[in-house]
């Protein structure tokens, strides 16, 4: 089964986050980390893999930097990495994303594409959406549990009740929330293995994607500040403190 | 007048509130036609709450984004609608992401509101935690823009009953998923979005197993219980207790935060609860920022006193 699996590269959430002066862009650094939420995604795609005799492609867009973060992808025990990198992608919308993704996804061929719910730091939430409906494949959503094998996929999509069952027929594509497995950290071997794996780059000439972008960032205004009220140290008695605050609102 | 599209689901035997808060919005843009997901129940709630006509469908078990973002598709076509809302929910995403990606167009995601404007829509979104507020302007429709809950409040205007029209769904094809069970979690006291208080844990809990503190002192107050990113990634809890950015926005009369440290991407979902309660060791946890009242100390010595405190009332 020939699994595909997208992650993304961000800048560090632990850091703060600057924007580009005139584009209101996010600056994305040289050194950028995997995104967490995609951990999950490949650890999902590698344990069908294994489950499967299959294999497990990375598909990732934006500026590389320093790879880190797709290198750690790759570490986890995925096959190969398609990376597509390309100034005229610079502020690209979801709709090019997902654009950009498809396409290098078609070229490379599928059977069952993963991807996170969103990114942290860009966090549209539709990406999936539009890749799959780009490539004319179904995409389960919210994933919390993912079942593979014999050309078919079942999901547990996450409700707001509770949980759906969802099935279908490969190819297909999921998009996983975090925590739906354990992902494994990479081994020595895998870090040293990751070094000699294959990384192909392609750009938007290689693709031959439409570029669009009809969206700007206008203007960017502080927001209201919250202040802060009182705080105080816990010396043993600080719950009373509370319980006077929730007795005041009346909600006690 | 504007005609605006608003897509609004079905939960049980109504709209969602989401989808009422969408309608409350749009009434004020335009003329209202709202595509009403789910199997019809309650269709009258759309028109006093502001819809003039109804476009109802029912997916029945097929995964609704796929069928409905077709059908939607060559309405949009015909009628070429100045604004589609949409909120920042499950299915809503779906049908939305495949929406734009068959019309062509992109989408204005995660806005906090939402203008009309000269060759164009305008949208707010709070980005960097909340603390800043980016405005966005698309220039080539149609315009899909997804709305973050709570954004707007939604009340009923007392209007008439809406115009009904079947919005009829192609043809099931292979290409699609099915929806073969549904599982309702039980649970306990009220739901994230409606709570009127919520208590959240974060990773300064230590261990799953100390989540119970927040379960505890939920039922002594008849609180929903939430979650940060970092212990849902952590699987101590599920995705849907997750509050923040990437999680559920939520306004509740008191928040108490245990053991939370404040991380933009939290902050930006709970910020605007009304009163902010945060329980940290850590003097310096960005949480204290945004808290009415602010303890520094462990949550493992307060909250079994504030449980005990509550019990014994």
């Amino acid at each position: 089964m020939k699994v595909v699996v997208c992650i993304k590269q961000i800048p560090d959430p632990a850091t703060p986050y600057t924007l580009e002066e005139g584009t209101n862009w996010l600056v994305r650094p040289d050194e950028q980390i995997l995104d967490d939420g995609d951990r999950y995604g490949v650890e999902v795609g590698l344990q069908i893999a294994e489950a499967n005799e299959g294999t497990v492609t990375l598909v990732s867009m934006g500026p590389s930097g320093n790879g880190q973060g797709v290198r750690q992808a790759l570490a986890m025990g995925a096959d190969k990495a398609i990376l597509i990198e390309d100034d005229a992608l610079r502020g690209s919308d979801a709709l090019t994303t997902a654009r950009a993704l498809a396409a290098a996804i078609k070229e490379e061929g599928f059977d069952l594409i993963i991807a996170g719910t969103e990114s942290t730091d860009g966090y549209s939430g539709v990406v999936p959406q539009m890749m799959a409906e780009l490539l004319g494949v179904p995409a389960l959503t919210y994933a919390t549990k993912v079942e593979a094998g014999e050309g078919s996929v079942t999901i547990h999509r996450q409700t707001n009740a509770g949980y759906d069952v969802v099935n279908a027929a490969l190819p297909a594509l999921v998009a996983v929330t975090a925590g739906v497995v354990e992902p494994r950290y990479p081994t020595f071997k895998g870090i040293m293995d990751a070094k000699k794996k294959p990384v192909d780059n392609l750009s938007v000439a290689d693709l031959g994607i439409e570029v669009t972008s009809d969206q700007t960032v206008a203007s960017i205004a502080e927001a209201t500040a919250r202040t802060a009220g009182q705080k105080i140290e816990d010396e043993g008695e600080a719950h009373l403190a509370i319980v006077a605050l929730l007795e005041e609102r009346k909600v006690i | 007048m504007a005609n605006i599209f608003v897509l609004v689901e079905q939960e049980g035997d109504g709209p969602t509130t989401l989808g009422l808060e969408l309608l409350a919005k749009a009434r004020t843009l335009g003329e209202v036609t709202a595509v009403y997901v789910g199997t019809g129940a309650g269709v009258d709630v759309l028109g006093e709450h502001g819809a003039a006509r109804v476009l109802q469908t029912d997916p029945g078990d097929r995964l609704p984004a796929g069928p409905v973002a077709e059908a939607l598709a060559e309405r949009v076509s015909a009628e070429s609608p100045d604004l589609i809302l949409f909120g920042q929910a499950y299915t809503d995403r779906d049908i939305a992401g495949r929406l734009a990606a068959r019309l062509g167009v992109g989408v204005l995601s995660n806005a906090s509101d939402v203008r009309l404007v000269e060759g164009g829509v305008e949208t707010d979104h709070e980005i960097l935690g909340g603390s800043q507020i980016a405005t966005a302007r698309a220039s080539r429709g149609p315009f899909i823009v997804l709305v973050r809950p709570k954004s707007f409040v939604a009340e009923s205007t007392g209007g008439n009953a809406p115009t009904v029209e079947e919005l009829v769904l192609p043809a099931a094809g292979s290409a699609e998923a099915t929806v073969s069970e549904s599982h309702v979690e039980e649970r306990e006291g009220p739901q994230l979005g409606d709570a009127s208080i919520i208590v959240s844990g974060g990773r300064g809990l230590g261990s799953a197993e100390a989540y119970e503190l927040i379960e505890r002192l939920a039922k002594q107050l008849g609180a929903a219980t939430g979650a940060t990113r970092a212990i849902v990634d952590s699987g101590w809890v599920p995705y849907a207790k997750q509050v923040g950015q990437t999680g559920k926005t939520v306004k509740p009369d008191v928040y108490i935060a245990a053991g939370v440290s404040g991380a933009m991407q939290h902050m930006v979902g709970m910020k605007d609860s009304k009163t902010i309660i945060a329980i940290n060791k850590d003097p310096d946890a960005p949480i204290f920022s945004v808290a009415d009242l602010g303890v520094v100390g462990d949550v493992h010595d307060v909250l079994p006193k504030l449980i005990e405190a509550l019990e014994a009332r």
